[in-house]
């Protein structure tokens, strides 16, 4: 079997999860093994013309060129996959929708702003077609394993679509609640083995909201604990701000 | 006799650099008409989103801003905060801090020593095909790189940005088990760091010098300051961390979507090779002695020995980290001081307004934070200076003395030239454009 061609490729982001993709260590050489790595600008010089079977795609679109960079890309890939929560939900790039975008240029580039263009920013299924999803800023090393087999065997892939307090219960963590404080694990997409939590961190949103949350048992958690909803709603946004985007969002010049 | 040469060189996005940059260079008969290293990042504005957010917040959001210096990221961003809020960190605490930072440290030198810098010096464009040829060195490299990132997951979580080091210290403390764990890796990292120095013995760096000023984080006592320290330079300048702008002093060029900076002279440089020719006399003795093998002595004015000051570093680094934790494993851990993340939301640490620095050595050089909080200890203003900001002047003036040097080369030798110069710098583009000219309103 000839193995299968894969390009790596990143937008507004960290580059954190393609680094994830180096802690494999030795096991990285079996994977190398499967498949054809051909393009992956942050650790190889080597460059691809054709098409591709697998596009790995970090980051979030954040302008014009980013925009028309991404539909190329999906012209030539046979399958793509949104790779960690900037390309997933948007993630902390997200933050940036909820001000003036003049007015968020102007604070940080001063006078010279206009030579920095930016848009709302987007995850990568509200520009382009997404086959597969790969949550978690950064993305849980072990989901990617089982992501890449499914996209290589051409099976579906289910995001976890139930809370992550399911696994942190299993984990046998204390309630972040229990501790007097706020957490988003409730609503939260599971995959992440609670990995926030188990460390002594707060779950911060990072792999989304379920697609059902539980609206009034997360309200009644808030009030027995007595959090203010608005307190709770700008620390989801940290992450899920994309969420609101509706199409043909707002644009600057 | 002149080179009539005239050249064109246009590389867009430079590979095995994290983040997006261009090379245009344009030499006309010979004489150099345009040497750049333009960013081409798109970005990110972190310092506008973090207004309005709870100072607590700020390691949390600024660690996303560069997933190779996460952890550095997180420490500049702690202490701060941690400034800001009139916060003084235990001793334990700022061991495990010295401890993190160590990690990265040698994570991230390791990363680009092995994969990003090697490939260059043997003459390949990968480590890819280094499977093949070098199996045994692309396996030492894949080993070392995942050791690192496993003593980082037992001490903070994860490597990646970091879960339990927030403000006011860690959320979870490492067991005695975990503090063997990490020690057992890391003694056990010693055969594969000492094959790394033969190795890098023998690669052959370009031969390369331009006088420059390099600035790096000093102090009084006998340690090589990475976490604490003033501000100095070779040039003899010493600031406190709270002046950084009167080191940095940023300015604005039409080609690049980041800031550049100077202090005494057109350009400065920080970095490992910063660090060494400032404080080289600290380094533990390991270290030391790679250094007089490699021959390398202060002031070392080759920007591509930068790699080999990382290789000396990573030594140091690693025997550091074997020392604190023998330390801890000695004293042992006060677990009195795990704390739980957003106490400070229910007023445990006291809350006030104030003005907030934080310097610290990451892989690539000195990184400011610095964040102005009201009496909610919410954010009113949020500025960070990168290293690779610091240094992109820098490397434009190497570039304009190495082109003139390199006429009688190929154009393909003088092209790789200098995309082996701009990976010396180990730069880390994602981060540094997120940085420009970022204004005080209230100033």
């Amino acid at each position: 079997m000839k193995r299968p061609k894969v390009g790596f490729f990143d937008f507004a982001c960290c580059e954190g999860c393609q680094l994830q993709v180096a802690n494999f260590g030795e096991e990285l050489l079996d994977i190398l093994g499967a498949i054809d790595v051909v393009e992956f600008r942050e650790v190889m010089s080597e460059k691809w013309d054709g098409d591709f079977d697998v596009a790995i795609v970090e980051g979030s679109i954040t302008d014009k060129h980013a925009v028309e960079r991404i539909n190329r890309i999906r012209e030539r890939s046979k399958v793509l996959i949104a790779y960690g929560s900037c390309a997933t939900i948007g993630g902390v790039n997200g933050m940036k929708n909820a001000f003036d975008l003049t007015d968020i240029r102007k604070y940080v580039y001063g006078s010279d702003y206009k030579f920095f263009h930016t848009e709302m920013t987007k995850a990568l299924h509200q520009v382009v077609k997404v086959d597969y999803f790969v949550n978690g800023c950064p993305v849980y090393p072990p989901e990617l394993v089982k992501v890449l087999k499914a996209a290589l065997q051409g099976i579906p892939y289910y995001v976890p679509d139930y809370a992550v307090c399911v696994d942190c219960r299993l984990n046998e963590n204390v309630c972040m609640y229990e501790k007097g404080v706020a957490c988003f694990g409730p609503v939260t997409r599971a995959g992440c083995n609670s990995w926030c939590v188990n460390n002594g961190n707060i779950c911060y949103g990072c792999r989304g909201i379920v697609s059902n949350p539980n609206e009034k048992g997360m309200k009644e958690v808030l009030t027995k604990y007595n959090i203010p909803i608005e307190f709770v709603l700008n620390k989801v946004n940290m992450y899920n701000k994309c969420r609101e985007l509706v199409e043909g969002g707002e644009d600057d010049e | 006799m002149t080179n009539k040469k005239t050249l064109n060189i246009n590389v867009e996005y430079i590979t095995r650099v994290e983040g997006h940059g261009n090379i245009v260079v344009n030499v006309k008969d010979g004489s150099l008409e345009k040497c750049r290293l333009d960013i081409v990042e798109s970005p990110r504005f972190f310092e506008g989103m973090l207004r309005g957010r709870s100072v607590f917040e700020a390691q949390h959001i600024t660690s996303r801003i560069c997933g190779i210096c996460s952890c550095g990221h997180t420490l500049a961003s702690i202490q701060a905060a941690e400034d800001a809020l009139g916060f003084v960190p235990s001793e334990q605490t700022i061991k495990l801090r010295k401890l993190l930072l160590h990690y990265e440290t040698l994570d991230s030198h390791i990363l680009h020593i092995y994969l990003l810098a090697a490939p260059d010096l043997l003459g390949v464009k990968s480590f890819v095909p280094l499977i093949e040829t070098h199996n045994k060195v692309v396996r030492r490299a894949l080993r070392m790189k995942k050791t690192c990132n496993e003593v980082c997951e037992t001490l903070v979580g994860r490597h990646v940005h970091p879960i339990s080091a927030i403000a006011g210290g860690f959320t979870k403390l490492p067991r005695e088990k975990d503090l063997d764990d990490m020690l057992g890796k890391l003694e056990g990292m010693r055969p594969d760091m000492e094959a790394t120095v033969e190795l890098a013995l023998t690669l052959k760096f370009p031969d390369f010098e331009r006088d420059t000023e390099y600035v790096a984080l000093v102090s009084d006592d006998n340690e090589y300051p990475m976490l604490m320290g003033d501000v100095g330079s070779t040039d003899g300048v010493r600031m406190n961390k709270k002046d950084y702008r009167k080191i940095t002093n940023e300015f604005i060029v039409p080609h690049s979507s980041a800031k550049h900076t100077k202090l005494s002279r057109e350009a400065y440089a920080v970095g490992a090779l910063a660090r060494f020719n400032l404080n080289s006399e600290k380094l533990h003795p390991k270290a030391k002695e790679v250094a007089t093998v490699a021959g390398l002595k202060p002031v070392c004015k080759n920007p591509f020995l930068n790699t080999a000051a990382q290789l000396i570093e990573s030594v140091h680094c690693l025997e550091e980290c074997i020392r604190i934790i023998t330390g801890l494993k000695n004293s042992g851990v006060n677990y009195n001081e795990e704390i739980v993340v957003g106490l400070n939301e229910q007023g445990r640490i006291p809350v006030k307004a104030g003005n907030g620095a934080g310097a610290v050595e990451v892989p690539r050089g000195i990184l400011f934070h610095n964040y102005e909080i009201d009496d909610k200890g919410v954010i009113q203003n949020a500025n960070c200076i990168i290293p690779t900001n610091q240094n992109l002047n820098n490397i434009e003036y190497d570039m304009k003395k190495l082109v003139p040097e390199m006429l009688d080369k190929t154009e393909a030798e003088i092209t790789l030239g200098l995309e082996m110069l701009v990976r010396a710098y180990d730069p880390c583009i994602s981060c540094s454009t997120h940085f420009l000219n970022v204004k005080f309103v209230n100033r």
